[in-house]
């Protein structure tokens, strides 16, 4: 670290030791999810970034990255945007949250019912 | 959240407590772990929901379809769901936030490492109550997978001396419990204050011994409860014990004193030296033929009238529905817990009797984290736990020749 400089966002994605389960036939899969998954904790970011730029905008006319960095929510504003959150992340679960409903209650496919509504 | 109006959310990250080698956050390493507290929740609550639905709706008719039974044990359902999409995906999922929060912190300890190991530095040169052993070897239990899917695991070095290993492991608790264990993720810690003052008011130990103690999360609030008693906690693992160290000094734990050592072998204490011996969410971490050498050289160096406490989720009984053991086995096999599954099937009490203890010695009892509960939730224990993570755990103890507590438990 003297005289190299030290790449830490390299060395943060070092792999953990141990194999990784392979949870989709097709190995692609695993990896596309996982790109797909940091993309939804990006834009959660950034969502929260606007948060922050937002209600301190509100306060004071202008800013800096500094205020940016230091702001620290109340407890209000923290519960706020603990509901943005909790809103963003049912928005982009939707597909699986419905799995769990279809699971819970399986449909007969349209097919079946459109056949049965020419009948009646 | 204690107003009833309120959807349950994580705290903001913003909340947990700074101490002396605290990684200083930035907005957005903030930002990522709200993110992922939140998501956790979501995880284990309505998803999660779906892997039992999953379950009882298609996977167990279908194995019983095609085997004409019931599925025999855990592994059996676990093969069986791992066929099941729901469940792949869910799985997948909660593995991609593990790896992830494992990503973010690193990326958070290692942009500012050297300032961190400048400043363990500053409490760690010249104390005695640092002692680090390079004859330690890491044991093979430590050392064949990265435990947690902790890149490095507890021993792992980026640079010789640095504390990373214990920076990340600290900060990312808040992510993987949604900060069920508070502000300094030292719930455990404060439980076990609040319990033996409830225990046995007034009681003084003389030493404490804590095996196994990471970052020193749970050890601190004893020490601090107990300023007149000297207190050891030992690891395998040097970057942690430095972490754990530094940790401990900026907290004002003084008695407390960090020993690299392998809890195998305890034999430069003497017979009867501690007061209590305790484990907390260790003893998974170790393995079938390790696991008994612990707990009776545990018992050896502990006093008459002392006390054991092992702190772990609890056993696989013949009691605990085999779907529910499929639940709690999950980190087994998809987060780097190889000896979990195997650990949580053992009768702790036979073990302890096995180390040395009476039957009648023995006591079990449940402790939830004690956290400040106007900004940190209350782990569910309900059929939205987190299963291996929830703030809530399954303390198997006994008191050591004690007339006075065998009294009190009559």
């Amino acid at each position: 670290m003297t005289e190299q400089v030290f790449d830490w966002m390299a060395a943060a994605n070092k792999r953990a030791k141990g194999k990784r389960p392979s949870y989709f036939d097709a190995p692609e899969s695993d990896r596309i999810l996982s790109i797909l998954m940091a993309v939804v904790g990006e834009v959660s970011v950034v969502r929260e970034r606007m948060d922050t730029i937002e209600r301190l905008l509100e306060t004071k006319g202008s800013i800096t990255r500094d205020d940016i960095e230091s702001y620290t929510p109340d407890k209000q504003a923290a519960y706020e945007r603990g509901m943005m959150i909790r809103e963003y992340i049912y928005r982009v679960m939707r597909g699986p949250h419905q799995m769990v409903q279809e699971i819970e209650n399986p449909d007969r496919p349209v097919e079946e019912i459109s056949a049965e509504l020419k009948e009646i | 959240m204690s107003n009833d109006n309120k959807l349950d959310v994580a705290p903001p990250y913003n909340a947990v407590a700074q101490h002396g080698v605290s990684p200083i956050a930035s907005h957005d390493e903030i930002a990522r772990f709200d993110f992922l507290a939140n998501f956790n929740k979501f995880m284990s609550g309505p998803l999660g929901a779906g892997n039992k639905v999953a379950y009882d709706t298609r996977v167990l008719p279908k194995f019983r379809k095609e085997h004409n039974r019931d599925p025999k044990d855990r592994f059996e359902i676990r093969h069986a769901m791992n066929e099941d999409p729901f469940h792949r995906l869910w799985s997948a999922l909660k593995r991609n936030s593990m790896e992830m929060r494992q990503q973010n912190g690193r990326a958070m300890t290692l942009r500012q490492i050297d300032e961190l190991n400048a400043k363990a530095r500053q409490f760690n040169e010249g104390r005695d109550t640092l002692e680090l052993n390079p004859d330690i070897e890491i044991p093979p239990y430590q050392s064949a997978v990265d435990i947690h899917c902790m890149p490095g695991s507890y021993h792992g070095e980026e640079s010789p001396g640095d504390i990373s290993a214990g920076a990340n492991y600290d900060c990312g608790i808040f992510a993987t419990t949604a900060g069920g264990l508070g502000a300094l993720n030292d719930g455990g810690g404060q439980a076990l204050v609040e319990w033996i003052k409830a225990k046995r008011p007034g009681w003084q130990p003389r030493r404490i011994l804590d095996v196994g103690c990471t970052t020193g999360h749970n050890i601190v609030p004893l020490a601090l409860a107990f300023p007149d008693c000297e207190v050891i906690a030992i690891d395998t693992a040097a970057p942690i014990l430095r972490f754990a160290h530094a940790r401990a000094q900026s907290l004002g734990a003084t008695n407390l004193k960090f020993i690299q050592a392998n809890a195998e072998d305890l034999s430069r204490w003497d017979d009867g030296t501690f007061d209590w011996v305790q484990t907390t969410m260790f003893l998974h971490e170790t393995s079938g033929k390790a696991l008994p050498k612990i707990l009776s050289e545990c018992y050896r160096v502990l006093a008459d009238d002392g006390l054991m406490l092992h702190l772990e989720q609890p056993e696989y009984s013949d009691e605990m529905p085999l779907f529910e053991q499929f639940q709690r086995d999950w980190d087994a096999f998809n987060n780097n817990e190889p000896f979990w599954s195997s650990m949580h099937s053992l009768d702790m009490k036979d073990e302890m009797v096995a180390a040395g203890f009476d039957r009648s010695e023995l006591f079990e009892t449940g402790v939830r984290a004690v956290v400040d509960r106007e900004i940190f939730p209350e782990a569910p224990t309900d059929e939205t736990e987190d299963h291996g993570r929830a703030a809530y755990w399954h303390a198997y103890g006994a008191w050591k020749n004690s007339e006075q507590m065998q009294e009190a438990a009559e």
